[in-house]
C-alpha cells in the first residue's frame, strides 16, 4: 500500500501521523473488544458450565453428524441439481430460438427475484405437501428451493462461461463443419466449465449458508441443532457462538478451494462477472474486480 | 387468489413492513458499509485488518444466526440489546423490538456486503487518473473531490443496487423472526387457504418482483444520469 489510487507514497510526517493514528485506533479496538469480554463474564457468559455441551462427546456427534453433515448433504444435492437446471437454462437463454428463449429467460428472472425462504415455504405446503415423514419433506423442501434459486444464479454463469470462450472457437467449429449441438457439446461447453468450476464452487457457500433459511420450514441441520441445545442448557450466547464459527470455518475452506482452483486451472484471470436480477445483457460491465 | 384479493389490506400493510425493513436497514447499511470501506481503503492498518476481519466473519456467518444472536443472544450480553426501548407506531404500522432487532441484523449483515461494492468501485478507478490529478498539481483533497471519488461512486451504482436486491429479498427471514412482513403473511396465508396456495405464492412473487424492478430501474437511472460521455 505504498501509493494507490487514494494515496500517495507517504513522506516522514505523514507515517508519524499514521503510526498515531494506528495506535489510537488500536487502542479503541482493544478497548472495544474488552469491554465486549467484560459483558461476557459479567453475564456468566464465560462460565464452564455453559461451555461444557461443546466437549461432550454426545453433543459433538449430535453437532457434527446431525448438524454439519446433513447441512453438507443440502447444500451438496441443491449444487448438484443447481448446476443441471443452470446447464439447462444458461443453454436455454442462448438459444437462437425466441420460444426457447424467452421462457427460459423469465423462469430464471423469476426464480432470482424472488426470496428463497418464500421457494421454501411454498415447497414445503404445496410441492412435498403430501410427503408424511417431516424431516423429509423439509429436506427436500430445502433442497428443491436453494435448487432453483442457484440453479438460477448459476444459468447467469453458465451463459457467462459460455460468452467469455472466445468467439474464434465457435466460428472455428462451424467452419469444418459441426452443427449447433456440436459446437455447443464439443467445443464450447468443456471450456466454458473449467472458467466456472470456481464460480460454482462460491455458489456452494451461498447454497451452505442459505440451508439454514429452513429454520422458516422446521429446518434440519447445523442451525436447527442449536436449538435442542441451549434449550437444555441455555446457553444462547455460546451456542451461536459455536455453531456459527463451524459455518464460518466451512465456508472459508470452500472459499480456499476456489482460490486455488481459480489459480491452478483458470489463471489468475478475474471471476466471471454475472449480471444483477433484472439487468439487461447487454450492458454488463466488469465493475467487480 | 380470492384469499390474496379480499384481505387485500394486508397483503398491502405486509408489503409496507418489507418496504421499511428494506429501506431503513438499506440507509443504516449503506452508511456503515461507508465507514467499513473507507477503514478498508485507509491508511491506517489496523483498521485495515479490522474491516477485512469483519467483512471475512460476516460474508461467511449465515444471516439466520445473525437474526438467533439478535433474537436470543445479545439482549442476555447488553440490555440495550433487548430493543424494549423501541415503541413507535405511524399509522397502522408498529415498530416494536422484533422490528428494531431485524433491522440491526440485517444492517450489520449488508454493511459487509455494501463494503465490498464500494471497495470494488474504488478499485475500478485506474491508477493513472489519480497519477494525472497528482501532476497536475491537485492537493489530496482536490484529487478525491475532483476525480477519484466521482468515479469511484459511479463504479459502485451497479454492485451497490445488487447488494440492495439481496438486502430485499432478505428481509423475508425476518418473517421467520416475528415481523409480519410480506413472507410472514404468505405463511399465514398458505395455513389457512390451503387449497388456493398457487394463487397466493403467486401474488407475493409478483409483489417481490415489482420491488425488485423498481430497484433496478433506479439503479439504471443513476447509472445513466452519472455516465461520463
Amino acid at each position: 500500500m505504498s501509493a494507490g489510487v487514494l494515496f500517495d507514497a507517504p513522506g516522514p510526517a505523514t507515517v508519524a501521523r499514521h503510526r498515531a493514528y494506528s495506535v489510537v485506533a488500536a487502542l479503541a479496538l482493544v478497548a472495544g473488544v474488552a469491554f465486549v469480554l467484560w459483558r461476557l463474564q459479567a453475564t456468566g457468559q464465560l462460565e464452564y458450565d455453559k461451555w461444557e455441551p461443546f466437549l461432550t462427546p454426545r453433543y459433538i456427534e449430535a453437532i457434527l453428524v446431525d448438524g454439519l453433515l446433513v447441512t453438507l448433504q443440502m447444500a451438496f444435492s441443491a449444487v448438484i441439481g443447481a448446476v443441471v437446471f443452470g446447464v439447462l437454462f444458461g443453454v436455454g437463454k442462448l438459444s437462437d430460438h425466441r420460444w426457447v428463449r424467452w421462457p427460459c429467460w423469465l423462469v430464471v428472472e423469476f426464480f432470482r427475484a424472488v426470496p428463497v425462504i418464500m421457494l421454501m415455504i411454498f415447497c414445503f405446503y404445496a410441492v412435498f405437501g403430501g410427503m408424511d415423514e417431516l424431516s423429509r419433506r423439509t429436506y427436500w423442501s430445502v433442497v428443491l428451493a436453494l435448487t432453483l434459486y442457484n440453479g438460477a444464479v448459476l444459468a447467469e454463469v453458465f451463459r457467462a462461461g459460455i460468452n467469455a470462450v472466445p468467439r474464434g472457437q465457435a466460428e472455428a467449429a462451424y467452419a469444418i463443419g459441426m452443427r449447433k449441438t456440436q459446437v455447443m457439446t464439443i467445443v464450447l461447453l468443456p471450456q466454458a466449465v473449467k472458467i466456472m468450476i470456481p464460480a460454482i464452487i462460491s455458489q456452494m457457500v451461498v447454497a451452505l449458508k442459505d440451508t439454514s433459511l429452513g429454520y422458516a420450514v422446521a429446518g434440519l441441520g447445523l442451525t436447527r441443532i442449536a436449538k435442542p441445545i441451549y434449550q437444555q442448557f441455555g446457553n444462547h450466547v455460546p451456542t451461536i457462538i459455536v455453531i456459527t464459527a463451524i459455518y464460518v470455518v466451512i465456508n472459508l475452506l470452500l472459499t480456499l478451494l476456489a482460490t486455488w482452483i481459480q489459480r491452478r486451472f483458470v489463471g489468475e484471470k478475474k471471476v466471471l462477472d454475472v449480471p444483477m436480477v433484472g439487468q439487461a445483457q447487454s450492458d454488463t460491465r466488469s465493475t467487480t474486480l | 387468489m380470492n384469499a390474496v384479493l379480499d384481505n387485500f389490506d394486508l397483503v398491502l400493510r405486509a408489503f409496507g413492513y418489507t418496504v421499511f425493513l428494506f429501506l431503513v436497514s438499506a440507509v443504516i447499511s449503506v452508511a456503515l458499509g461507508t465507514l467499513l470501506a473507507a477503514m478498508r481503503v485507509g491508511p491506517v492498518k489496523v483498521l485495515r485488518m479490522f474491516g477485512t476481519g469483519y467483512v471475512t466473519l460476516v460474508r461467511n456467518t449465515p444471516l439466520v444466526m445473525i437474526f438467533l444472536f439478535f433474537q436470543l443472544g445479545a439482549g442476555k450480553i447488553f440490555d440495550a440489546l433487548r430493543f424494549t426501548w423501541v415503541d413507535i407506531h405511524i399509522g397502522p404500522f408498529d415498530f416494536t423490538s422484533f422490528f428494531s432487532a431485524a433491522v440491526a441484523s440485517l444492517s450489520l449483515y449488508t454493511a459487509a456486503f455494501v463494503c465490498e461494492a464500494i471497495r470494488a468501485g474504488v478499485n475500478a478507478v485506474p491508477l493513472g487518473q489519480a497519477e494525472a490529478a497528482r501532476a497536475i498539481g491537485l492537493p489530496f483533497s482536490g484529487v478525491m473531490s475532483q476525480v477519484v471519488l466521482p468515479q469511484a461512486f459511479r463504479a459502485s451504482v451497479p454492485p451497490i443496487a445488487s447488494t440492495l436486491i439481496a438486502l430485499l429479498k432478505n428481509t423475508s427471514v425476518a418473517g421467520v423472526f416475528g415481523v409480519i412482513e410480506a413472507v410472514g403473511r404468505m405463511k399465514g396465508f398458505t395455513n389457512d387457504y390451503a387449497d388456493q396456495r398457487w394463487g397466493i405464492f403467486l401474488a407475493f412473487a409478483i409483489g417481490y418482483v415489482l420491488l425488485v424492478e423498481i430497484i433496478s430501474l433506479v439503479s439504471t437511472l443513476i447509472e445513466r444520469r452519472w455516465k461520463v460521455a
